[in-house]
């Protein structure tokens, strides 16, 4: 039982990381029914900003979260003026704009193996080592920060999205631009808040986990699982996300747990690929009908 | 000699799998992230049927090999088309990926072929049967060109058109898409098999979502809807990185620069939507042509 108890905890702390990319992508997809695939070069962003941070720039923890934060939320921004923003004037039909976030995933990962190398780097130990111990329990102290920071910032983003009125129009915006935008809402702001918040998340999410594993040029191939988490609870749905992020991150546990760690990412895939087979819009996904 | 031999046999070999993709990316609109996926099955096929079936017929085993990849890949993509055809856009994308991953990761587990370290000493094949690769990939360019030029290939471009309108025109939409995709899957399973051969040592990490990309990323810079845009975009994207071998690091970052300038500034790539055929470049010359006439006249017009 207490082995269980133990899985579960593991699997609550990694889904809440997922949680946080989960949501930035999925913010971005219910605006601009695409799907951002160079989210995870942000993330990855993140970690290095971070990772720099607190190396180079000597800012300390808290400081320096709040540096990557606001770094990768402007690089989200410009990413989506200088790659998305001419599509989106053109009217540009929806396969370019995915053909343009892979090329800027590929474009932002080559650049930093080829400027700062592919070395793998070590975030400077923050927290004390050795887990909190609670009975039988013992939580990693990462863990539990990670868990701690990332509810932080979705309490955040929930209040943000339900009680403020720019939240509002970001709701009203998914929902039908060309409307909302006959109400008084820009959606070119829309837009940049959207991707300023879901690039500040993902920078949160990167230097947590860079924190609790490495940081690598490849870090971004983590938002896969966050494609997962996505699609799993509903593309576009923010509930969906978070929900879909934790049963995956519980999953996932509960497979390396018991089964094997071999398997873990194989049935991620599985799981995905069996969602989209038999309820593709996800758990409490929007109609994806229209979307042709 | 042996040398440029190679980068030729490379190209012959990327260019049957991009031929591949580019019947279903730009012909039929369709966005597959897992194509290296079929790739990996005609190369694993391919190297258990010249390595652990002990056929007897010397340099023809390699022919064998091939078709038995091609199929190979063929029959697994119906199943996948079967599962993921009526998805739409991203969905469609997004699930192709797991299925590119999914094949990966099942190798990757499979002990028998060689689990994630790779497979060495598959047989390669030397003296006449170099010339294979070329011979497939003549053959690739006929097989497409024919098949873009047949009615399904017609009903590939309305279908990537607009879906929508060519239901209404009686077009069966799911058949044309799954015809695409299995055309396309049996290229990249033949692509596959020529590489395991060539190679002579495969591992899944070959085809990663990387490779996948990277095939995605010739059938953009040649022009999406052109085979003859293909055709020199992986015989160009091919040699010119082993030109410029002492930057391979910055490899990758030109292209997906590429892809973003390329998307932005001429989404059509070198040639898309055309065709290096006298009555395509008869065509594209009148098309010049009328463009400037329609320049000057407006410039000579715009004093009024």
């Amino acid at each position: 039982m207490s082995q269980f108890l133990q899985q579960l905890i593991n699997g609550i702390s990694i889904g809440s990381i997922y949680a946080l990319m989960a949501v930035g992508y999925s913010l971005v997809y219910s605006i601009m029914n695409f799907s951002n695939f160079a989210h995870g070069s942000v993330i990855m962003l993140g970690a290095y900003l971070g990772y720099f941070g607190m190396t180079l720039l000597g800012l300390p923890f808290g400081l320096a979260f709040l540096f990557a934060a606001l770094g990768a939320g402007l690089i989200a921004i410009a990413l989506e003026r200088l790659a998305y923003k001419p599509l989106r004037q053109r009217n540009a039909p929806f396969l370019y704009f995915i053909i343009t976030a892979m090329g800027a995933s590929i474009f932002i990962d080559n650049f930093v193996i080829a400027t700062i190398g592919p070395t793998p780097k070590m975030y400077p130990a923050i927290f004390a080592q050795g887990p909190i111990v609670l009975g039988e329990l013992a939580v990693g102290r990462i863990d539990l920060a990670m868990f701690v920071i990332s509810a932080v910032c979705l309490l955040a983003l929930i209040f943000f999205i339900d009680f403020t009125k720019m939240g509002k129009a970001i709701q009203a915006t998914a929902y039908n631009m060309k409307a909302s935008a006959l109400m008084g809402i820009n959606p070119s702001f829309v837009i940049i808040v959207v991707f300023g918040i879901g690039g500040a998340l993902a920078g949160v999410a990167g230097v947590l986990y860079g924190m609790k594993y490495q940081v690598f040029p490849q870090i971004g191939a983590i938002t896969l699982k966050s494609f997962i988490a996505a699609v799993f609870g509903g593309l576009g749905s923010l509930p969906g996300a978070l929900l879909g992020a934790l049963l995956l991150g519980l999953i996932e546990t509960l497979v390396s747990g018991y089964l094997s760690t071999q398997y873990r990412d194989l049935i991620a895939f599985l799981i995905l690929i069996a969602m989209l087979v038999v309820r593709p819009t996800g758990i409490m996904g929007k109609n994806a009908e229209d979307k042709a | 000699m042996e040398y440029i031999l190679g980068i030729f046999i490379l190209s012959a070999i990327n260019l049957v799998a991009v031929l591949g993709l580019s019947v279903l990316t730009g012909f039929t609109g369709l966005f597959s992230f897992g194509h290296a996926g079929f790739m990996a099955v005609g190369a694993y096929v391919s190297a258990i049927v010249t390595a652990r079936c002990g056929l007897p017929f010397g340099w023809f085993n390699y022919v064998i090999g091939i078709l038995a990849g091609g199929l190979a890949a063929g029959v697994v993509s119906v199943g996948i088309g079967r599962l993921t055809l009526k998805l739409k856009g991203d969905y469609f994308c997004i699930a192709t990926m797991g299925f590119g991953e999914a094949i990966r990761l099942l190798l990757n587990n499979w002990k028998w072929v060689g689990g994630a370290r790779g497979w060495e000493s598959i047989p390669i094949y030397d003296g006449l049967a170099k010339i294979i690769p070329f011979v497939i990939a003549a053959a690739a360019v006929v097989f497409s060109w024919n098949l873009i030029n047949s009615r399904q290939g017609r009903n590939m471009v309305a279908v990537r058109e607009e879906e929508l309108a060519a239901q209404m025109a009686g077009i069966n939409v799911m058949r044309t898409k799954m015809v695409a995709l299995v055309a396309s899957a049996i290229l990249a399973g033949a692509a596959g098999a020529l590489l395991a051969n060539y190679i002579g040592f495969i591992a899944p990490k070959t085809f990663n979502m990387v490779k996948s990309t990277e095939l995605t990323i010739i059938v953009i810079f040649g022009g999406l809807g052109s085979i003859s845009g293909s055709v020199i975009g992986a015989v160009l994207l091919t040699i010119l990185p082993e030109l410029f071998r002492a930057f391979s690091e910055w490899r990758l970052v030109f292209y997906g620069l590429a892809v973003i300038v390329i998307m932005v500034g001429r989404p059509k790539g070198l040639i898309g939507g055309q065709e290096l055929t006298p009555t395509g470049i008869r065509k594209m010359l009148a098309a010049g042509k009328a463009k400037r006439e329609f320049a000057k006249a407006s410039r000579e017009g715009g004093g009024r």
